[in-house]
C-alpha cells in the first residue's frame, strides 16, 4: 500500500546570528524520514526545540525545507512552483496550538468559516452559509456561536472553530501542532475524543505533534520520537512505549504522570 | 453607540470653545496691538488712533470683546481684520481653500504611496529591498523640511521645469480652462513634492512596522494554508489586521491638513494659510490670528473624531466593547 505522505531525509536550516553577531546556522530538521498511511494517526513527540513545529510547517507547505522531499499521494510537492503548492495546501490543514491567535480576531465565527469557501469559489452565498452552519454542527458548536467574535468564545469553542475552519476545505490530512496543549485538561479530553470520532467518520489522517506522550499514546497508531532535529525512535505505539530503546524516549515516558502501564486506558472511558 | 458619538461631539465642541478662549487670552496678553505703530507716525493725531481703537473696541474689557467676537462668529464673520479692513471669515476661507488644495492632494499621495511601499517592505523584512527602504526613509527623515524645500527650489531654478512660487502665472486670467488647470498643476508640483517627501518616511515606517508585526500571526499562516495568493494575504488579511495604529495616524494626518504645510507655503510662497498667518502675527492683526488658530483646532478635532469613527467601523472588537457598556 502506498503511503499518503512520505517524508524523505527532510532538512531545514535557518540562518541566524549568535550573540556575538557571527553567522550561525540553526538546524531545525536534520534528515527526517517517515511515512503516514491514510486514515491513521502518526504522533510526532519531542521536547521543545526538537524541530516538531518546523516539521508541521513544512508538511503544511508553509515553510520551504532546505533539502529532502515530501511526497503527497505520490507527488513531490516541493518540486512544483508556488502556484502548484497553493493547490496542495488546502489538502493538508494545520491546526495551531493556541486558537486565540490562529483565528482572525476581527471576524465573526461565520466569516471565519466562510472565508476558505470564498477562496474555493463557485459557491453561492446562501450555500456558503449552509455549509458553515453544517460545519458548526459537525464540530459540536451551536448555531448561536456564528455571530460571535473569537474573543467571545471559550478556549475549547475556539479550537473547535479552528478545526471547523480547517474542515471547510475538506482536507485529507490535519496537521495538529500542539493543538491540545493550550487547553485545560477536561477540554483536552473532549477535543481528543472528538478528533477520534471525526477520524472514524471521515477517514481523516492526522499528524499529531505534541510533547505529551500520554496524549500521543491515546490518539496515535504510530509514534515518531524526535530530538534535536533527528528521529531517534519510531514504530507502533505499543512497541515504543513498552520498550523504549532510547534514553530520550524513556525520559518522555517517565514524564507522563501516572503512566505505569502502556498503553494507557483511553481517557474518558 | 449614538450616545458614544454624541458624547464625543459635545466633548469636541467644548474643546473648541476652550481653545477660542485661550487664543483670545494669549493674543491679548501679547504686548502691543495693530494701532501701536500708528502712534509713532507724527502725521496721525493721537485722537485718531484713540478713535480707531475705540471703533474696533480694543479699549473695552476682554469679556465684552469676546462676546462681540462670538456674536460676529455666529453671523459668519469671525471678527474684523484691521489690515484688510474686512471681515475675517471670507479672507480666511480663500486661504483655507488654497491650503487644502495642497495638503489634501499631498496627504492622499503620501498615503497612496506609503501603503503599498510599507506592505512591500514588510513582506521582505530584513532582505535587500526592505533594507534599502529603511535606509532611504531614514535619510529622508533626517533632512529638515526647510532644507528639502530649498533643495527643490534650487532644482526648479536650475532646470526651469517648474515655477518656483505662487499659485498661478501672471496672465492666468486670460488662459483657457484647460490651460488654467495645467498651470495650477505645474505650480502645485514643487510644494506637493516637498510635503509628500517630508510625510512619506514616517508613514512608510509605520505601515511597515504594523504589517510586519501581524505577518507572523498564526491566523495569517492558517489563511495561507487555505491556499490563497500572497497578494490576498497581504492586502485582505494582513493590512486590515494592522490597521488600528494606521487609522490613528491617518486621523493625525487629517488634523495636520491645515497646519502641516505652513512652513512649506511660506518658503514656496503659496497663497495659503501659511504666509497669511505669518503676516497677521507680525502685524498683530489679532482676529485673523485667532481665526487661523480656531480653524486649525477644528481640523485637529475633526481628524481625531474621524479616526475614532473609522476605528469603530474597522474593528468589530471595539464595537462590542462599547456596545456592552
Amino acid at each position: 500500500m502506498q503511503p499518503l505522505i512520505k517524508v524523505e531525509t527532510l532538512v531545514k536550516r535557518y540562518a541566524g546570528r549568535n550573540l556575538a553577531g557571527r553567522r550561525q546556522e540553526v538546524i531545525a530538521l536534520d534528515g527526517v524520514s517517515f511515512e503516514v498511511f491514510a486514515g491513521t494517526t502518526v504522533a510526532v513527540v519531542g521536547e521543545s526545540g526538537s524541530g516538531k513545529s518546523t516539521l508541521a510547517l513544512c508538511l503544511a507547505c508553509l515553510e520551504e525545507p532546505t533539502s529532502g522531499s515530501i511526497w503527497f499521494e505520490g507527488i513531490d510537492i516541493l518540486q512544483g512552483a508556488e502556484r502548484a503548492r497553493r493547490e496542495i495546501r488546502p489538502q493538508m490543514q494545520l491546526i495551531f496550538q493556541d486558537p486565540a491567535y490562529s483565528l482572525n480576531p476581527r471576524w465573526r465565527a461565520i466569516e471565519i468559516l466562510t472565508e476558505p469557501l470564498i477562496l474555493q469559489g463557485r459557491i453561492s452565498r446562501e450555500e456558503m452559509k449552509e455549509r458553515a452552519y453544517s460545519l458548526l454542527g459537525r464540530v459540536g458548536l451551536s448555531r448561536e456561536i456564528a455571530e460571535r467574535l473569537p474573543g467571545e468564545l471559550s478556549g475549547g469553542q475556539r479550537q473547535r472553530l479552528a478545526i471547523a475552519r480547517a474542515l471547510a476545505l475538506e482536507p485529507k490530512v490535519l496537521v495538529l501542532d500542539e493543538a491540545l496543549s493550550a487547553l485545560d485538561c477536561s477540554v483536552q479530553a473532549q477535543i481528543a475524543n472528538f478528533l477520534m470520532e471525526l477520524q472514524r467518520a471521515l477517514g481523516m489522517t492526522y499528524v499529531f505533534i505534541t510533547h505529551d506522550l500520554g496524549m500521543a499514546a491515546h490518539l496515535a497508531d504510530e509514534i515518531v520520537v524526535m530530538n534535536a532535529g533527528r528521529i531517534v525512535e519510531q514504530g507502533r505505539v505499543e512497541e515504543v512505549l513498552r520498550e523504549p530503546r532510547k534514553e530520550i524516549t524513556r525520559r518522555l515516558v517517565t514524564a507522563v504522570p501516572r503512566m505505569t502501564h502502556a498503553p494507557v486506558a483511553p481517557i474518558g472511558q | 453607540m449614538m450616545r458614544y458619538f454624541l458624547r464625543r461631539l459635545a466633548h469636541a465642541f467644548l474643546l473648541i470653545i476652550g481653545v477660542s478662549i485661550l487664543a483670545f487670552l494669549f493674543t491679548t496678553l501679547a504686548p502691543g496691538n495693530y494701532f501701536d505703530e500708528m502712534r509713532l507716525n507724527p502725521q496721525i493725531a493721537p485722537e485718531t488712533v484713540a478713535a480707531l481703537r475705540a471703533q474696533y473696541q480694543l479699549d473695552r474689557p476682554l469679556v465684552v470683546r469676546y462676546a462681540s467676537w462670538v456674536n460676529s462668529l455666529v453671523h459668519g464673520q469671525m471678527g474684523f481684520s484691521f489690515a484688510y479692513n474686512s471681515p475675517v471669515a471670507p479672507l480666511l476661507l480663500v486661504r483655507v481653500r488654497n491650503t487644502l488644495l495642497l495638503t489634501v492632494t499631498a496627504t492622499a499621495l503620501a498615503w497612496g504611496i506609503a501603503l503599498p511601499l510599507g506592505v512591500w517592505s514588510a513582506d521582505r523584512l530584513g532582505r535587500l529591498p526592505d533594507r534599502m527602504i529603511t535606509w532611504g526613509t531614514a535619510a529622508l527623515l533626517v533632512i529638515p523640511d526647510l532644507a528639502l524645500a530649498l533643495g527643490l527650489l534650487v532644482l526648479a531654478v536650475r532646470t526651469g521645469w517648474f515655477p518656483t512660487g505662487g499659485m498661478a502665472s501672471v496672465d492666468f486670467e486670460n488662459f483657457s480652462l484647460l490651460r488654467k488647470w495645467r498651470d495650477l498643476a505645474l505650480h502645485m508640483v514643487l510644494p506637493i513634492l516637498a510635503l509628500v517627501l517630508s510625510a512619506l518616511p514616517l508613514l512608510v515606517r509605520h505601515v511597515r512596522a504594523a504589517v510586519a508585526e501581524v505577518l507572523g500571526a498564526p491566523f495569517l499562516l492558517a489563511a495561507q494554508g487555505h491556499g490563497i495568493s500572497r497578494r490576498t494575504l497581504l492586502y485582505r488579511y494582513a493590512l486590515p489586521a494592522a490597521a488600528n495604529p494606521l487609522i490613528s495616524l491617518f486621523g493625525f494626518s487629517i488634523g495636520a491638513l491645515l497646519s502641516g504645510s505652513l512652513l512649506i507655503e511660506v518658503v514656496m510662497s503659496w497663497p495659503g494659510l501659511g504666509p497669511f498667518l505669518l503676516e497677521a502675527i507680525l502685524a498683530r492683526d489679532l482676529y485673523v490670528v485667532i481665526g487661523g488658530v480656531l480653524f486649525s483646532t477644528i481640523f485637529l478635532v475633526a481628524g481625531n473624531f474621524l479616526a475614532d469613527a473609522l476605528l469603530y467601523w474597522a474593528d468589530p472588537r471595539i464595537r462590542t466593547e462599547s456596545g456592552s457598556r
